[in-house]
């Protein structure tokens, strides 16, 4: 493209924004097929295309929009009723323009498609079933009689949506607005005619380029700004602090404006939805709406470029997975027209993006099975998953809940990359979803990549930013407190906060720097900043919390690029550079993301700081042959090591002397029928598990304690053998869980064979 | 004959050259800001009017002793991949050097100098070092990283290992 003419260049530009607007058109029409405006519109838009590739000798190009604008000729003047079947040959008509222009770009001809019969079948439209002129008294008014209302309509579209909306700011490649100022200036045919090239005289167009430099240069200016503000307040000069305000609000401004430029409606990419929310329900049988609410909303260019895929997708899947055929949708007493519902809006700073559907929902059960099938979870962990863990699923690969695979989707490859894409950005993406009622889909993307708000800390005498997106909260404990609440879960720091734990991760011990802000220390105070990676959240302890500023993110370069702690740099107020801290990439190093390797872990780390108070501690032990059993860490008095030697016996039992009193021992392994055990046997020491009730104790006979674990636990299988309630899996391993007060009454120790004593056992066990 | 001109500098007394076209500018000391984790041939980040850039310590890079007071000169490179910084202990004049004043690398010539060096100008009262940039650039992301103690110096004191 880079010597091919200018003013081809131009044609194909402004066609390929002409061609948009006729599907959005076209589609609207076929609701109201006898919009006076729209079709004057379309007709208008073909029309100048002709035009143009008549003047520019495209003649293939020419031939077929000269059809088309015959049909619509007979359209605008009312002698023929736009159907459904005119509607599908105008697109198609559009498709093949776009396919010409496709090739006129890529080759700078026509190329040699044959569009002879698609001619034809645009012909017989526009003669075929001409019904007899239902002429209605509008149709003589002249063209220019409909397009004065319409002149007035857009130019306040035009002045609307701009925040200020003070002069043109129509850049870049598309336009904004629904409406295109194109139309306001070229009110009748006697200018289309003239060759097209309408483009409103406030408009200019801006390659992305220059607006990319512009963006960068404004960003400097911000540093800058910085600096000098910083400087300013050493100064005495009254006339220095006022200039320097000055320079402040106007690079404010500035900022802003340049950021103007650059920011598109996200209408711009949903205008495409219509087309193929219309064409993918056609080919799947399903009546759908497509609603779209807040179209307006402003986005810069490189996020939207970078969320039109995904949301592309996502809109792809609701129409052929979500919403079901009318069929089915009355056989579920719903409406049999589908709803699709799009909606942008700022809010904090960020843009959200929901698309919701009133289709099936998503089966739960099936992701279940799926990501059981997958090895992605276990079946208990899957039980105990809340229906948003389990929505949250389908953003895993490999995991989709399509019965049968479509050309459109069902590969279970598709929203694993939205969720990648999205995240690359540094947005956020949630699903929400009811069998039954419809899935609602969350996207929350930052507004603009180049200048961010962040929080600077320091930490070992540098400083460093974080970006404010993945801010959840501070926290500052004090020292007394903090060493009391900063609790180690086997050498792991965590912090209790609101009854969930929290991991903690030290900055300098992450960044291979421990001294200073390294452990919990008598007396000091720790800050944690809490932050978010991928749906986890982790608490970072730094030395200080300093101050949230506006920085320009700029790239490390190549030779750090191994680097994934840190996103980039900026610049600071007082010229020195900071490092911009990459939240995902310190939860990886710090392992609070490593499992997400294996997400089996993951979802057992996310249940552990989900819901504590529903876990239980368990010992772990083995008997003999290998065989893993758990007790509920509560009735353990205490873990015992007693001398082979100090076993006595009574009639009734083996006992030892312990703490004054004589304990009977029971052998586990006998007691259960598993036959002597003969680790115990062997060795000359007995480990004892005691355990005490009713002030009166007895020593369990164990081969081996394992381990102490905390977890939930959902008993799997009801056990046929006496004295063990049933399964559970621990640590990926069937353990056999004890029934303590059973156990009690078979050795006949008559002390504790009551109901009060068994009771509390087995509800500490859950079962 | 051409003429080619090259920036020096200096590693202790020890006498490199840069061909002039590559390099930028030459700065005082900067404030640096140190990346944790980084190659420790990285010293750090300078903020070169708005622009980060990566300063290499080129004392690391060629084995030489870390040394108190010294790297206190910037010569700054231009690259493909923006602004480099060489880290050196003083910057030297710029030299016109004739291709008959240059030779190879002497055979004997080991460890991180053997790769990083072009070859030798044989000046009036010096030898000149033709330091190759590019080398030293890509190596400096990754030869911190795996630490090369086998590489022996030749060029300072022969008693000189890595210290950290």
């Amino acid at each position: 493209m880079n010597d091919m003419d200018e003013v081809v260049k131009e044609f194909l530009i402004e066609s390929y924004e002409n061609l948009d607007q006729l599907d959005r058109d076209l589609l609207a029409l076929e609701t109201d097929p006898s919009h006076k405006e729209t079709l004057a519109s379309v007709f208008r838009t073909i029309h100048t295309i002709k035009g143009t590739c008549g003047f520019l000798g495209f003649s293939k190009l020419e031939s077929l929009s000269h059809v088309g604008e015959s049909l619509l000729s007979r359209l605008r003047d009312g002698e023929l009723l736009l159907n459904t079947e005119i509607t599908n040959g105008l697109l198609a008509m559009v498709d093949a323009v776009r396919e010409m222009l496709g090739k006129i770009e890529s080759t700078e001809v026509e190329g040699d498609g044959d569009y002879q019969s698609l001619i034809e079948r645009l012909t017989k439209l526009q003669e075929g079933e001409a019904p007899e002129a239902v002429t209605p008294p509008e149709a003589t008014v002249p063209p220019e009689a409909t397009v004065p209302p319409e002149t007035t309509a857009p130019s306040e579209s035009v002045a609307e949506p701009g925040t200020g909306g003070n002069g043109p700011r129509r850049i870049g490649e598309s336009p904004f607005g629904e409406r295109k100022p194109r139309d306001v200036v070229e009110p009748a045919e006697v200018q289309a005619v003239s060759g097209g090239h309408g483009i409103s005289e406030s408009n200019v167009r801006v390659d992305v380029e220059i607006l990319d430099r512009l963006m960068n240069l404004v960003g400097e200016l911000v540093l800058a700004r910085n600096q000098i503000l910083q400087l300013s307040m050493d100064q005495e000069d009254a006339r220095y602090q006022a200039t320097s305000q000055q320079l402040n609000l106007l690079t404010t401004e500035l900022q802003e404006g340049v950021m103007k430029t650059r920011m598109q409606p996200i209408g711009n990419v949903w205008g495409k939805f219509r087309r193929i929310v219309r064409d993918l329900s056609m080919a799947c049988g399903k009546k759908i709406r497509l609603e779209m609410e807040g179209g307006e909303t402003e986005i810069d260019k490189t996020i939207i470029e970078a969320i039109k895929d995904p949301l592309t997708h996502i809109v792809r899947n609701s129409v052929d997975h979500g919403i079901e055929t009318p069929d089915a949708r009355i056989a579920a007493g719903k409406s049999p027209e589908g709803h699709l519902y799009l909606r942008a809006f700022h809010e904090g700073g960020q843009v959200n993006i929901e698309i919701a559907d009133d289709g099936a929902g998503i089966n739960f059960d099936r992701v279940k099975e799926k990501a059981i099938q997958n090895g992605i979870t276990t079946p208990e962990q899957a039980a105990r998953m809340s229906e948003r863990e389990l929505a949250n699923l389908v953003f895993l690969p490999g995991l989709s809940t399509a019965k049968k695979v479509t050309n459109v989707s069902g590969r279970g490859v598709g929203m694993d990359v939205v969720k990648t894409n999205v995240e690359k950005i540094g947005g956020t993406i949630d699903i929400q979803s009811k069998l039954g009622e419809g899935t609602k889909l969350k996207i929350k993307i930052p507004l603009t990549l180049a200048i961010i708000p962040a929080l600077t800390i320091g930490s070992g005498g540098d400083r460093y930013a974080i970006p404010q997106v993945s801010l959840v909260e501070l926290l500052r404990i004090d020292g007394e407190q903090g060493r009391n609440r900063v609790e180690m879960v086997q050498g792991a720091p965590v912090y209790r906060l609101r009854g969930k734990l929290l991991p903690l991760v030290y900055l300098s011990q992450i960044l291979g720097k421990s001294n200073g802000d390294g452990q919990p220390q008598k007396g000091k105070v720790v800050n944690i900043v809490v932050l978010q990676a991928e749906g986890r959240q982790f608490g970072l302890v730094v030395e200080n919390i300093r101050d949230t500023e506006e920085i320009v993110v700029k790239p490390l370069g190549n030779l750090l690029t191994g680097l994934t702690v840190y996103s980039g740099a900026t610049i600071m107020g007082d010229g020195t550079v900071a490092l911009i801290l990459d939240v995902l990439g310190l939860a990886q190093r710090s392992h609070v993301l490593s499992e997400v390797s294996e997400r089996r872990l993951a979802r057992t780390d996310t249940e552990t700081a989900a819901d504590e108070s529903d876990h239980r501690a368990l010992l772990v032990f083995e008997l003999g042959k290998g065989s893993r059993m758990a007790m509920p860490l509560s009735a353990v008095r205490r873990l015992e090591e007693i001398p082979k030697s100090k076993i006595e016996h009574t009639t009734e039992h083996d006992v030892v002397q312990y703490r004054g009193e004589i304990m009977p021992l029971v052998w586990l392994s006998d007691v259960l029928g598993l036959g002597r055990d003969e680790t115990a046997e062997a060795s000359d020491v007995l480990q004892v598990v005691v355990y005490s009730e009713n002030d009166r104790s007895v020593g369990l006979v164990v081969a081996q304690i394992l381990d102490v674990v905390k977890q939930s636990i959902t008993v799997q299988r009801d056990s046929q053998r006496d004295g063990v309630l049933g399964s559970v899996v621990i640590q990926d391993q069937v353990t056999e869980l004890l029934d303590l007060g059973r156990i009690i009454r078979m050795t006949g120790l008559g002390f504790l064979d009551s109901e009060v004593s068994e009771r509390p056992l087995a509800a500490a066990v859950g079962a | 004959m051409a003429v080619q001109q090259f920036c020096t500098f200096f590693l202790d007394d020890h006498c490199f050259g840069v061909e002039v076209e590559k390099v930028q500018e030459v700065l005082r000391p900067q404030k640096m800001t140190q990346i944790p984790l980084a190659p420790s041939t990285v010293k750090g980040l300078i903020n070169l009017r708005g622009q980060i850039v990566v300063a290499i310590d080129l004392r690391q890079c060629l084995d030489f002793d870390e040394r108190e007071g010294a790297l206190s000169a910037n010569v700054v490179l231009r690259t493909d991949d923006g602004a480099v910084s060489l880290l050196v202990d003083r910057i030297g004049d710029v030299m016109e050097t004739t291709e008959d004043s240059f030779e190879e690398a002497p055979e004997t010539l080991t460890g991180a100098a053997a790769d990083l060096v072009h070859g030798v100008h044989k000046l009036e009262d010096k030898l000149m070092l033709v330091l190759d940039t590019e080398k030293t650039i890509r190596q400096a992301g990754v030869q911190g990283a795996v630490s090369n103690s086998e590489g022996t110096d030749v060029l300072a004191e022969p008693t000189s290992s890595r210290g950290e």
